[in-house]
């Protein structure tokens, strides 16, 4: 463990961490949608980050085999859920730009 | 405990740990000039640090004044140890911070684009500095991983037709879930193996997003197989919701058997996890393909709620963090899609669509009949249009018609027409779709207006053009209780003064229900492939 808090400041974090993903949203208008939930689908990505860890700490053969299926899955959430978010923001234009 | 007596105890605590930094620093310092001495020319070493000083006088120096005579194996290793931590910590919060701003910026049309690229560097810088977490193994492993994992993600991602964008979203969500199953999977396993506690909160939450994400993951693989339509129909059969019942009851107590046992023999666990995966098929079976769209936003915040589980088992303030965001961001956008779509999450997740709809409207209530009109004299009826109002439904997508429609417009323009295109939240396949697919054809989003903005212009309109869309004009909506769809917000085509729709056939929508806006007095039907029709409308504007 690497940053060892207490679970009361887990719980803090969790509560913040909740309001914030709330508010940041709440008044998203309806065309953005789709590219929306395809960013927030990349951000949990970063299960990448914990997926490595994992990994990195298997021992035995069924752990490691695990821990590669689940590094493989983390990198494609992240790697195909930018790509794809990056494709359809790429697209939105005002008018008169081009 | 006193304050006084705890904060001596912290200084101590801290003086002690300055003592060590010093003593590194200067056994650092040793070798350098040692190995600089061997290879090369001398430098001049300063005064040496004076190690014994204690730094705050008035505080008795600390017994524990280690003096350690083994030397740091390497300087860089050394540095690794006393950085690498920090490092992360603080990279890890920068790509908290990154996400969060990351996402606010892709809530407004303007910094979208840039909103995505922040996150991006967030993500990348978080990945990098991983590899320098401490006890780490399996470096090989890991990057064999990233390499499989990355290449063909990158590439379907790259390639993907815009309207296959929902299943994509489907299966690198259910990716996600499957991963923080994984993570958990390799804890359990690892306690077990190793014959250590997590601890029963740790425990707990490990089994609790192992759950959803493995709930998560084999739900989306199935609503990705039923966007693609690999699989066509729902499966729907007698005490259906009962099995799901036991066979979730049965998961959750093998859970709790797990968080209670702490080192949980290996099948126990892979009982466990295989029941979970399939859970989440039979729950996601029943569900028809047009609800998909908001059991994938309620997969992708489950999927953030097992993500900052896990990082609570790994105690990773990143993940917990972009976990949670992307859990109540993601529950929001649900519950938003869901009302936009005029259903309730317990409707959609627990009874079939087919189950409701599909009881067509007696034919005989209709009033009025089917009037066609051929394109040149609807192109003239627009041409001579003050404002035109664009209705695209899906139908328009499937006939691949937005390219001309775009023209069509701009052709409108010329003729100082005023266009606006009028989105119903469920046109396309998902709430936003329709936008992405009209942007791939280059309209602007400030021509595209929702339906609270634009339903009051109908009455000052002259023509509405409703392309591939039939339910969301359907007008039964307003007026009749018994109709499967009262209730739902329509965008009020009917108001216009003429309404041309084009349309391949006489068949009736999506969910069966005749079409009372086709027989109005002011609508006139364009019958025809979509593309072809709105070519031929492009054609007889141009003339004039």
């Amino acid at each position: 463990m690497l940053a060892g808090f207490s679970g009361f400041t887990a719980i803090y974090i969790f509560m913040l961490a909740a309001f914030t993903g709330y508010e940041v949203i709440s008044r998203v208008p309806v065309i953005l949608h789709t590219p929306l939930m395809s960013g927030s689908n990349f951000i949990h990505g970063i299960v990448l980050v914990g997926a490595m860890v994992a990994l990195g700490h298997a021992i035995t053969p069924i752990e490691q085999t695990i821990g590669f299926i689940g590094v493989v899955l983390a990198v494609g959430n992240a790697v195909g859920g930018y790509f794809v978010t990056e494709r359809m923001l790429a697209m939105f234009k005002r008018g008169g730009q081009q | 405990m006193s304050t006084a007596v705890e904060l001596q105890h912290a200084l101590e605590k801290t003086e002690t740990s300055l003592h060590q930094a010093q003593q590194d620093f200067t056994q650092l310092k040793q070798i350098s000039s040692q190995y600089l001495a061997e290879t090369g020319p001398t430098i001049q070493t300063e005064t040496p640090i004076p190690v014994d000083k204690p730094l705050v006088t008035d505080l008795p120096t600390p017994s524990t004044q280690a003096t350690t005579t083994v030397p740091p194996p390497h300087p860089l290793q050394q540095i690794l140890k006393d950085w690498g931590a920090p490092v992360i910590e603080i990279s890890y919060f920068l790509a908290a911070v990154l996400f969060i701003l990351g996402l606010k910026k892709m809530s407004s049309p303007l910094t979208a684009k840039k909103g995505i690229i922040w996150a991006g560097v967030g993500m990348l810088i978080a990945t990098l500095v991983t590899f320098g977490y401490p006890n780490m193994h399996n470096y090989t492993l890991i990057l064999i991983a990233l390499v499989i994992g990355a290449l063909p993600a990158w590439w379907f991602a790259k390639r993907v037709a815009m309207t296959d964008m929902p299943q994509m979203i489907a299966i690198y969500n259910g990716m996600g879930g499957g991963a923080a199953a994984a993570i958990a999977a390799v804890e359990l396993f690892r306690s077990t193996s190793q014959g250590f506690d997590h601890g029963l909160t740790v425990q707990t939450l490990a089994v609790l997003g192992a759950l959803i994400g493995s709930v998560s993951f084999s739900g989306s693989l199935i609503a990705f197989a039923k966007l693609q339509s690999i699989m066509k129909k729902s499966w729907i059969f007698p005490h259906q919701k009962l099995l799901n019942l036991v066979i979730f009851g049965i998961a959750v107590l093998l859970g709790i058997i797990i968080v209670i046992q702490g080192q949980a023999p290996i099948p126990l666990l892979i009982a466990f996890f295989l029941l979970t995966l399939i859970f989440g098929v039979l729950m996601t079976l029943p569900i028809g393909g047009a609800d998909m769209p908001v059991v994938i936003s309620l997969y992708n915040a489950l999927t953030g709620l097992a993500v900052a589980f896990e990082g609570f088992v790994l105690g990773n303030a990143a993940m917990i963090i972009a976990g949670t965001v992307v859990g109540s961001a993601g529950t929001l956008l649900t519950q938003l899609m869901a009302k936009a779509m005029n259903r309730s999450l317990g409707n959609v997740l627990f009874s079939g669509f087919g189950a409701t709809a599909g009881q067509i409207v007696d034919e005989s209530s209709v009033q009025g009949s089917l009037k066609p009109i051929d394109a040149s004299d609807a192109g003239v009826m627009m041409a001579y249009a003050k404002q035109v109002i664009i209705i695209p439904g899906y139908g328009m997508a499937v006939a691949q018609a937005q390219h001309k429609l775009w023209e069509l417009t701009k052709a409108l323009t010329d003729k100082e027409v005023t266009v606006k295109f009028a989105i119903h939240p469920v046109a396309g396949r998902m709430p936003g779709h329709m936008n992405v697919l009209l942007a791939e054809a280059g309209v602007p989003y400030d021509m595209i207006f929702d339906l609270d903005e634009i339903n009051a212009e109908f009455s000052q309109t002259d023509v509405a053009l409703v392309i591939g869309a039939n339910d969301v004009v359907n007008p039964i909506a307003r007026t009749d209780p018994s109709s499967p769809i009262y209730g739902m917000p329509i965008l009020n085509a009917d108001y216009a003064k003429n309404v041309i729709v084009i349309k391949r056939g006489r068949g009736t929508g999506f969910s069966g229900i005749e079409n009372y806006l086709f027989y109005a007095d002011n609508t006139r039907m364009l019958y025809g492939d979509g593309q072809k029709m709105v070519a031929e409308l492009l054609h007889a504007v141009k003339e004039l």
